[in-house]
């Protein structure tokens, strides 16, 4: 979006998820979109007939389903309606956010909605990413979405013992976040006495990149309606605001992890939130957001992610998951949803992320609600070949 | 187009992609499958709101928007609305079936929706849009839409 051209404001006002899980035999794909969407109807206490246009997501080849958005027309409800596939990787649930916001504040449409789906219990997700890359230029070294070479710079910088600890700090933490999450996928009631268990006997998957640090497959979907100012403020009294949001990506995909002392490289998360908070005046994000949710697909990430999205200095981001101010009731919650490493239905995993900051705005997120107000909220989405994607949400129309 | 190859061999990248999926049917479809299988019955699920049969069933309505609750039986026999003939025999047949073979779009009696099976025991050229044909159940049946064998016109 072309910051301060938006021509009318946009406000979430309906939000449904279904339960997230590793199996879901139960449902075909259009029958488990369609467990979110009607709960989003509900949420919202609309129907299909008040819909004016439906945004579909989700990974391409991963279900291979040729034009799903057709397939699961039974669960999306967009029969006869317009209906508009977006498909930008991991961030695919983000810019579906992104695009029904721009949709509705064009004027195109009154009320939008996005679905971002994935069922990866029936899929190959390797299989579907490895063919994202050009096969006359060495196409067969690409080797999915996991990398540790991010635990590698971690580790380097900080050494061994206290990266580790960082990791499975913050993995657990997401386990307590997501243990209070009736809809995620995992949690195994994890403690913070087991770090050095954990350490010792977690599988180790690339480098120090362990099993219990990477992100699960799950099936899931989410749906989020989006409403112009005047219609939101008529059909509820909780809208929950967009702001801004942006989205940056890189021309060259692979050196996107870690810092380099001797070849520094600009990453896109950071990129993206210096460009977000300068153009809307925050000086302090740390101190401005009362939550984030952060798309974080293993907990290196994370750890180095947090860095790059508050521009944070030295071993800053490291003291904050060390002094635990990212649970609940710290100064920076992140992920109260338990986050990605909780759950991962990746065409909706980044839609979870707005829909879950949205939730925490609006206040009734449920047993994960953070007990302080929640006027500013942020959420991001990640995505292959190093895509950024950032919303911010508000409580209130006054910045 | 064709001179810019003449006397050289282009280099084709040669490249194949195999990609594991299973996908569930879930407790709807199932639960059709079931009946076939074991009671040669055919069931649908209809709409509560505006009372459209759905074969093949369907959880949901996607006019109305709602989950289909109720579960009716439907005949074996029914109309054919369109149909389409396949004389080479290609990959998506069956080894078990000869060419010609015909496709069928069949609405069953009770049914608002049509079901793709095959026409058999006629020959293509006596085939009409409109002809009333019946179920043929297979002698083993494996929980498939091939539990029904074919569809033959009623005499």
């Amino acid at each position: 979006m072309a910051h301060r051209k938006k021509n009318r404001n946009v406000g979430i006002i309906g939000i449904g998820q279904t339960k997230h899980s590793s199996h879901r035999e139960d449902v075909n794909q259009p029958e488990l979109i369609y467990e979110a969407v009607s709960l989003a109807l509900k949420d919202a206490n609309l129907t299909m007939n008040d819909i004016d246009c439906v945004v579909h997501g989700n990974m391409e080849l991963f279900e291979m389903v040729h034009q799903p958005d057709l397939w699961q027309v039974l669960g999306t409800g967009a029969y006869g309606k317009d209906c508009i596939r977006i498909t930008t990787g991991g961030t695919v649930g983000a810019t579906i956010s992104c695009a029904s916001d721009n949709l509705v504040a064009s004027g195109m449409y009154d009320i939008v909605m996005a679905i971002g789906f994935e069922k990866l219990q029936e899929g190959h997700t390797t299989g579907g990413i490895t063919n994202m890359a050009d096969p006359l230029w060495f196409r067969k070294i690409q080797s999915g979405a996991l990398t540790g070479s991010s635990a590698y710079d971690v580790e380097r910088e900080f050494g061994l013992e206290r990266a580790n600890r960082a990791s499975l700090t913050y993995r657990i933490i997401m386990d307590k976040h997501a243990g209070l999450n009736p809809n995620a996928h995992r949690s195994f009631g994890l403690e913070f006495s087991q770090i050095d268990d954990l350490i010792r006997t977690s599988p180790k998957l690339v480098g120090e990149l362990k099993l219990i640090e990477m992100c699960s497959q799950s099936d899931g979907a989410c749906c989020v309606i989006y409403a112009c100012e005047k219609k939101a403020k008529e059909l509820t009294k909780t809208p929950v605001w967009i702001r801004d949001h942006i989205s940056a990506h890189k021309e060259e995909c692979f050196p996107i992890f870690g810092y380099d002392r001797k070849y520094p490289v600009l990453k896109t998360h950071k990129f993206a939130a210096e460009q977000l908070f300068k153009r809307n005046n925050i000086k302090n994000p740390l101190d401005y957001f009362d939550v984030f949710e952060m798309y974080d697909p293993a907990t290196w990430w994370a750890i180095d992610w947090l860095r790059d999205f508050f521009a944070l200095k030295g071993d800053e981001h490291l003291k904050l998951i060390e002094d635990k101010e990212i649970m609940i009731g710290g100064k920076m919650p992140i992920n109260p949803s338990g986050g990605v490493i909780g759950s991962n239905p990746i065409g909706a995993t980044a839609l979870l992320r707005v829909a879950e900051a949205a939730l925490q705005v609006r206040g009734n997120a449920g047993p994960h609600q953070i007990p302080t107000p929640v006027n500013h909220a942020l959420a991001s989405g990640f995505g292959g070949t190093m895509w950024t994607v950032m919303t911010m949400l508000e409580k209130e129309l006054n910045w | 187009m064709a001179d810019q190859f003449q006397g050289i061999e282009p280099m084709v990248y040669q490249s194949k992609i195999n990609v594991p999926y299973s996908w569930w049917a879930g407790d709807t479809a199932t639960r059709f499958f079931v009946a076939l299988r074991d009671e040669k019955k055919i069931i649908a699920t209809k709409c509560g709101a505006c009372g459209k049969v759905f074969m093949p069933p369907r959880k949901t309505c996607p006019l109305c928007f709602t989950a289909n609750t109720e579960w009716v039986d439907v005949s074996d026999e029914g109309t054919v609305l369109t149909f389409s003939v396949a004389r080479r025999q290609l990959a998506a047949i069956p080894q078990d079936r000869k060419v010609p073979v015909i496709w069928g779009l069949i609405k069953l009696d009770g049914a608002d929706t049509a079901i793709l099976h095959y026409l058999d025991e006629v020959k293509p050229e006596d085939v009409i849009i409109g002809m009333r044909v019946k179920a043929v159940f297979s002698e083993t049946r494996k929980g498939t839409i091939r539990d029904i064998s074919h569809f033959k016109p009623v005499k």
